[in-house]
């Protein structure tokens, strides 16, 4: 395991809905320009886990957080602290596209244009289309709906969105669940670009897909961090047994 | 006989069909009938009075002597309370439904809807008689100039009427919008304000203007409200605070009159309302056909 010190780190971090917790005293270093994946049975809280990292909990009614999340070290749920800034070096990538209902262009230049980034809006919005592939396929029709553009390449139009905003961070939650295998291959192959620049937390109940594209990996089941270590470990080597089974697909 | 053969028809099936089919006949007959009406007897009015004396004149005094039959004081009447009620229900209107929507707890949500919809539910001659007695006095309170019969007066109440409509037709279609691009918009560090104008609205924009355009439908059919408050003077003028009439107002004066069936005034109910008629489903074609093209850029 590398020493460098996270870029995010939670640290004995429990999640609640009402009263019930969904994320159980978890304690996970997210290392900077890698990828980690969280893996884990369905309804194991990962995705409760991963919204807490750019503070997208905030829109569900009755969520509340004990531990910390430390964003370079210092406090993402201080009181100090504003979520949009949070957002802003934080960026998410969801489960289903979501793409605006706007042109091709507008989707992407809209983050920019709001948080009046500097730098040409056109630049930025080509340079985020080809980080996410998908420039040669829209390049002559970026005044279309985004809406016209098929599954996959809606979903690779929502990662250029994040990627535009040139956050340090993104977020991803099971980014390709919704895609057929060859939109799925094209963004696993995207996230190794990515990562040069970016540090990825994917979440992803794709055992294949975890162990191909992530540094590190996380298990977590009913809440609780079962085993955290390089992906390379944690698939052939696992410490628990629980993990074994998980990702010999004994279960899950 | 095959396995699948018919083995008896089932009559209670095909009766109910042909019920079905009857009530669905029965509007379209009705609606197909009214039409007829209203043009046959509007073709009788114009052996009488020309087209364009009709369409193009300023006067209009079918009850009074020199007789003049111009409808564009009656239109001008309308148009008055129409705009009226645009500049006050539509943003009132939109506003309540972005607060509703996008910023209300569930406790605002569950005391402000009910009372909408309580708004709703008052019959349109108490908000005439309230027009009369609340709204122009207070209006001439600030503005003593102001006549008795005044249209602002009745386009105030006719806007408080559409208020819950537009409110939550506005409110259906902003909640309408996913909230995936919601979160979408917020993950990309937008705040609150910049979520609900810049994506929420735009993407309800279709179901917004839909209810703009049944708002002032209803503004220009509105009867009672406007009959006892905005007056019975035909009086072609932009001063929201003379007395005018409507015309659905004058169809109320001319019905409630002893007018004798077959005389040119009383066929001035039929060209009056085929006006009437004309000009709301001009705008229901209208309204659609915008809510296409909004619904091609945003859907």
């Amino acid at each position: 395991m590398s020493d460098a010190v996270p870029i995010l780190n939670a640290l004995d971090l429990s999640i609640a809905y009402g009263k019930d917790d969904a994320v159980k005293n978890v304690t996970l270093p997210i290392l900077e320009k890698k990828i980690t994946a969280i893996i884990g049975p369905s309804g194991c809280g990962k995705s409760t886990f991963l919204r807490s990292l750019n503070r997208m909990n905030d829109f569900i009614d009755g969520v509340s957080h004990r531990g910390q999340i430390l964003y370079r070290g210092s406090d993402l749920y201080a009181e100090n602290v504003d979520p949009v800034e949070a957002r802003l070096r934080i960026g998410m990538v969801f489960q289903k596209a979501n793409p605006f209902p706007k042109s091709i262009y507008r989707n992407v230049a809209w983050g920019p244009g709001i948080n009046k980034l500097p730098g040409d809006p056109n630049e930025r919005v080509e340079t985020a289309l080809k980080q996410a592939a998908l420039w040669d396929e829209v390049s002559d029709r970026l005044n279309d709906s985004a809406l016209n553009l098929s599954g996959g390449q809606q979903q690779r139009l929502c990662i250029a969105r994040a990627l535009a905003m040139e956050p340090e961070i993104i977020l991803m939650d099971e980014p390709c669940s919704a895609l057929d295998p060859v939109s799925t291959a094209r963004i696993e192959d995207l996230l190794f670009e990515l990562k040069k620049k970016f540090t990825i937390v994917i979440v992803t109940h794709n055992m294949q897909q975890a162990a191909r594209v992530s540094d590190y990996t996380a298990f977590l089941e009913n809440g609780v961090l079962i085993e955290y270590g390089e992906t390379d470990q944690v698939f052939t080597r696992p410490k628990e047994t629980r993990t074994e089974e998980y990702v010999t697909g004994r279960f899950g | 006989m095959t396995a699948l053969s018919r083995k008896s028809i089932r009559w209670g099936e095909s009766i109910l069909e042909r019920v079905f089919f009857l009530c669905a006949f029965l509007s379209v007959i009705t609606t197909a009938v009214v039409i007829f009406i209203l043009i046959r007897e509007t073709l009788i009015f114009f052996e009488s009075v020309s087209v364009t004396e009709f369409l193009f004149g300023t006067r209009w005094t079918p009850l009074l002597e020199p007789k003049s039959y111009g409808i564009l004081p009656l239109v001008a009447g309308t148009a008055l309370i129409v705009v009226g009620v645009a500049l006050l229900a539509l943003p009132i209107g939109v506003a309540c439904a972005v607060f509703l929507s996008e910023y209300a707890s569930a406790r605002a949500r569950s005391i402000i809807k009910p009372t909408l919809e309580i708004l709703a539910g008052i019959p349109t001659v108490v908000y005439g008689f309230f027009a009369l007695t609340f709204v122009t006095p207070l209006i001439r309170n600030f503005i003593p100039d102001t006549q008795v019969f005044n249209a602002a007066s009745a386009a105030i109440v006719v806007g408080i009427m559409v208020l819950p409509m537009v409110a939550s037709l506005c409110d259906d279609a902003l909640r309408a919008v996913p909230q995936s691009l919601r979160h979408g918009a917020y993950s990309l560090g937008a705040t609150s304000f910049e979520v609900t104008t810049r994506v929420v609205v735009p993407a309800g924009l279709s179901g917004i203007f839909a209810a703009f355009v049944l708002a002032v439908s209803r503004a220009i059919g509105e009867t009672m409200a406007v009959t006892l408050a905005a007056g019975a003077t035909p009086n072609l003028t932009l001063n929201p605070l003379e007395s005018i009439q409507t015309m659905t107002a004058y169809i109320v004066q001319v019905s409630l009159g002893d007018t004798p069936a077959g005389s040119l005034t009383y066929q001035t109910l039929f060209a009056v309302a085929t006006v009437l008629f004309a000009t709301t489903l001009i705008l229901n074609i209208f309204g659609t056909w915008i809510m296409r093209r909004f619904r091609e850029v945003y859907e």
